[in-house]
């Protein structure tokens, strides 16, 4: 970990807004985080929480023309991706930051070659022949672990399995050594055992090169296996953030205590896995003060009136454990200045 | 925590927004519903006595009247053809001829179609192979020529064009209700039919069919145009409708060769079939965007 | 890929003989085909002649052996009309003028429709995306003959831009492939829309993005390469549409093709030259879909590797 380095990316108010027939709304509502080069942020929160749309805000590519992203800034290298032009944006896409998606079956083109995918995602940000570029693929497959690519190349998706295909994504992903990885759900869609092996190759590349990943999931056991911190997202907004140690041990939103409840453990021998009661609030129809209070077992009366503001654990270090719940005003939280 | 089925989630509500948009724009169905009314079925069913002239018989001392606008006079609103018929009258007995010969033929070609699709979705096995490689041949022949042999063989008639439009739907009906058949059949409702004991007939006739009827009428209404289409082109080739009765595509062939001195005879036959057309479609593009969204872009 | 093809091609010549078998029914269907056949003053010789000809005393499906015997070898017997002419002969003979209106008509609306097709998916509810809906709804409405009427109303006679009709240059084929064409521009955009609208939601569009592919090359490359494949498994049908749509265009602007022979064999009664036009027709139709289904293959790698 980078400690004391630049980050290799940094997230502030990011507000993104989608226009959908029930009216405008606000799925990611000021959104702030920072990840620094060879460090891993997790993103946790149920489907619908915003986390793939602040995902897709970071690359731009929200989709248009119903979703428009409004605020906040986006840091990489000292400037705001939000202010670059489509041309500019472009160029960075693939080469300072990238993506791997959800899942594999989808996520390659079905009519061209892996080998032509992969090189078209380094000769987008590279010259040379094509021969020195179909070598540059050729190594890329390697890096992922594809056994023998160099006669793999010639294969069309719908020749692999799910993990392969994950990998040739990757290898995509990776094609032009980005600095910054957003995975979003890469293992959702694979199998148990092939899940572990790729995180693990995430791992192992991160520790080579010093990749920044910010990891969507909504698997608190992959958050403990992969991330160094974690940013909690409830209805378009993050409600905790911190070191995962912290949120693992002491967690302070009352959502994130209900999550970390709802991840069944083999040592504690539950009779029947805790579910958090109610459904997230609709969009069009946001509550006015805490977005959870209608499902929170520790509301307060204050709750329903205000949204509350950000308290921070003073005993926490560089990277500080924060939290948006009103009940921490009892404590010995910090309130922040917002 | 898990449950990926939480009604918020901004993704499913954006591909939600999306049929919904499209139907907006195609949508509306008031302006189709409202030529259909008033150019097909309103004059279909008053030719017989609300049109000002006989649709046959014409007078020779009053042949090619222009249209009221164009130097014409009230008496003939539309113009007179060579013979001397009124052309609004001849439009509104076309309409009677146009609608009978959809609804009959979709309604033999449907029944025809649906009954070989359902025995072949539910039985499956060789009646289904053998059915089906009827409907690939069908759907190699070409519908006019289809048409041109018989008008050949057997003469003309109004009967032939219901063969040909019969005969050239079948086999969409066909495969469209064995798909929805291979579905369906697979459900718990008609396992419990067939557990109780029900007969194949039953199981067919109650529960089957209701639930492929809403693939059989969206497919009748997106059809009306092409048959209309289809007998129009018959007609204005000499294989369809006989003359003198009044079709549309008939009185566009008598205009022929009169579209410079006297463009209103092959002009409004031809703008009748166009409207009548279009608002089908439109109304039959609305009805499965309603009923089967499936059913894409056939 | 080979298996593929092999399985089509024997489709394809299942399909050539039950159109054969139907041609062959129908001749029989207003009794002896003799009678269609012969010309009003023919003696009772002639009529020995075709009866051996044909084998007409023989058993059904004997006759039809040799009538599928005789179509093989491109003998559907003599004209009626055109006397001295066989009915092959003379549809050979109009084919080329048909084969040039019908692929000018169909390269014309492919260039058309799927650009269009695209953009439309592209600027999904733009000005130009309903514009293009407007081309569509009025394509799939207007009668073609009603259609080739008016235009030579208006661009031939009125404004005198195109000869009314015959055949001639690249000016005679505009009106006639404008009149064939739109419905098919029509239903070719249609579906160019539909499959790019699909194909550019999906992910590996959202990838290529990703990969900082522009955005000319994500449309043009990565989705239509992709969405071009539903637009081409109708191409055989709309080709073939074409080519029944001749019938009717040829009649209007007198454009001297195999249709048009088919309506004055009609006329005449002239029933080999329509048997001849008939499975001609049929046959163009259906080596069309076997082509299109060899592309098919090209373009999807699933089938290829099957």
């Amino acid at each position: 970990m980078g400690a004391g380095a630049t980050p290799a990316i940094e997230v502030r108010d990011l507000e993104t807004q989608i226009d959908t027939k029930l009216g405008l709304i606000k799925a990611v509502d000021g959104v702030a985080f920072t990840v620094d080069p060879g460090e891993t942020l997790g993103i946790v929160g149920e489907s619908g929480s915003g986390k793939s749309i602040t995902a897709l805000s970071l690359l731009r590519l929200v989709p248009r023309p119903a979703a428009r992203i409004v605020g906040g800034e986006v840091i990489l290298d000292g400037e705001d991706l939000l202010r670059k032009s489509e041309a500019e944006m472009r160029k960075i896409r693939g080469r300072h930051i990238s993506m791997i998606l959800q899942d594999p079956q989808t996520s390659l083109n079905p009519v061209f070659s892996i080998g032509a995918q992969v090189v078209e995602a380094i000769a987008m940000h590279a010259k040379g022949s094509r021969d020195s570029l179909l070598k540059r693929a050729i190594e890329a497959l390697r890096h992922v672990r594809v056994a023998d690519p160099a006669r793999r190349v010639d294969d069309f998706p719908h020749q692999m399995s799910g993990g392969m295909k994950q990998r040739v994504v990757g290898a995509i992903a990776l094609g032009s050594s980005p600095r910054v990885l957003i995975a979003d759900e890469p293992t959702t869609a694979l199998d148990v055992t092939i899940q572990a092996q790729y995180l693990r190759l995430l791992k192992d590349i991160q520790a080579e090169t010093g990749l920044a990943i910010i990891f969507i999931t909504h698997d608190f056991g992959v958050v403990a296996r992969m991330c160094d911190k974690v940013a909690v997202m409830y209805a378009g907004r993050v409600v905790e953030y911190g070191p995962v140690r912290e949120i693992f041990v002491n967690p302070a939103h009352p959502y994130t205590r209900a999550l970390l409840k709802s991840v069944p453990t083999i040592e504690e021998d539950v009779e029947r896995l805790y579910s958090i009661r109610g459904q997230p609030p609709a969009f069009w129809d946001m509550p006015r003060g805490c977005r959870f209070e209608p499902r929170c077992d520790v509301a307060l009366p204050h709750c329903k009136q205000d949204y509350p503001p950000e308290f921070t654990d003073p005993g926490s270090g560089k990277t500080r454990h924060c939290a948006s719940c009103w009940a921490l005003e009892e404590t010995e939280w910090t309130r922040n200045r917002s | 925590m898990q449950d990926p089925s939480s009604k918020a989630a901004p993704e499913a509500m954006i591909s939600e927004a999306k049929p919904s948009l499209a139907r907006a724009i195609a949508g509306l169905p008031v302006v189709p519903v409202f030529i259909l009314v008033f150019l097909l079925i309103i004059p279909a069913l008053t030719a017989d006595f609300l049109a000002p002239h006989d649709p046959v018989t014409g007078s020779i001392p009053k042949r090619l009247k222009p249209p009221v606008f164009f130097g014409g006079t009230w008496e003939f609103p539309l113009g007179t053809d060579r013979l001397g018929r009124d052309i609004l009258s001849r439009i509104m007995h076309g309409a009677k001829v146009s609608l009978s010969i959809s609804l009959v033929g979709i309604l033999l070609g449907g029944v025809l179609g649906t009954a070989l699709g359902l025995i072949a979705g539910y039985f499956r096995g060789l009646a289904d192979a053998i059915i089906m490689r009827l409907v690939d041949i069908t759907m190699a022949l070409p519908s006019i020529l289809l048409a041109l042999v018989l008008a050949v063989s057997v003469g003309p008639s109004f009967q032939t064009v219901i063969a040909v439009v019969a005969f050239v739907l079948w086999a969409l009906y066909a495969r469209q209700v064995r798909g929805e058949v291979l579905s369906i059949r697979e459900r718990d409702f008609v396992a419990r039919a067939r557990v109780s004991g029900a007969s194949h007939f039953r199981i067919i006739w109650r529960h089957i069919l209701p639930n492929a009827a809403n693939t059989i009428v969206v497919l009748a209404t997106l059809q009306v145009g092409s048959v209309i289409l289809l007998e129009a082109g018959l007609s204005f080739l000499g294989v369809g409708i006989p003359r003198p009765t009044p079709a549309w595509g008939l009185m566009v062939a008598d205009g022929r060769q009169l579209i410079v001195s006297a463009w209103w005879i092959a002009f409004f036959p031809g703008l009748a079939i166009t409207l009548t057309v279009l608002a089908l479609n439109l109304l039959g593009d609305w009805m499965r965007d309603k009923l089967d969204p499936k059913l894409k872009e056939l | 890929m080979k298996r593929y093809l092999i399985i089509r091609l024997f489709q394809s010549l299942l399909a050539m003989l039950a159109i054969s078998m139907i041609a062959f029914v129908l001749s029989h269907l207003s009794g002896s085909p003799v009678d269609a056949m012969l010309p009003d003053d023919a003696g009772p010789e002639e009529a020995e002649r075709l009866i051996r000809l044909w084998g007409l005393d023989r058993p059904y499906h004997e006759q039809y052996l040799v009538f599928l015997g005789n179509a093989l070898q491109g003998n559907l017997g003599d004209s009626i009309k055109w006397s001295g002419q066989t009915a092959m002969g003379l549809v050979l003979d109009r084919l080329p003028a048909t084969l040039q209106l019908g692929g000018f008509a169909i390269i014309v609306s492919t260039i058309i429709a799927l650009p269009i097709g695209v953009l439309a998916a592209v600027y999904k509810d733009s000005p130009f995306d309903s514009f293009g809906k407007l081309i569509a709804l009025l394509g799939q409405a207007m009668p073609n003959f009603w259609l080739g009427i008016v235009l030579i109303w208006v661009f031939a006679v009125t404004l005198n831009w195109f000869p009314t009709s015959g055949r001639g240059g690249l000016a005679n084929m505009i009106l006639p492939a404008i009149a064939m064409g739109w419905f098919q521009v029509a239903a070719l955009m249609r579906l160019t829309r539909s499959a790019m609208l699909e194909v550019l939601d999906s992910e590996y569009v959202k990838l290529a993005r990703i990969k900082g592919v522009p955005e000319w090359r994500v449309v043009w490359v990565h989705a239509f390469r992709n969405a071009a494949i539903v637009p081409l498994t109708y191409f055989g049908l709309i080709a073939g549409s074409i080519f029944t749509g001749s019938v009717v265009i040829e009649t209007v602007f007198a454009w001297p093709g195999t249709g048009l022979l088919a309506i004055d064999a009609i006329r005449g009664r002239d029933f080999p030259v329509v048997q001849a036009v008939v499975l001609t027709f049929a046959g163009v139709f259906i080596l069309a879909n076997l082509i299109v289904d060899t592309l098919y293959a090209y373009l999807d790698p699933r089938i290829r590797y099957r």
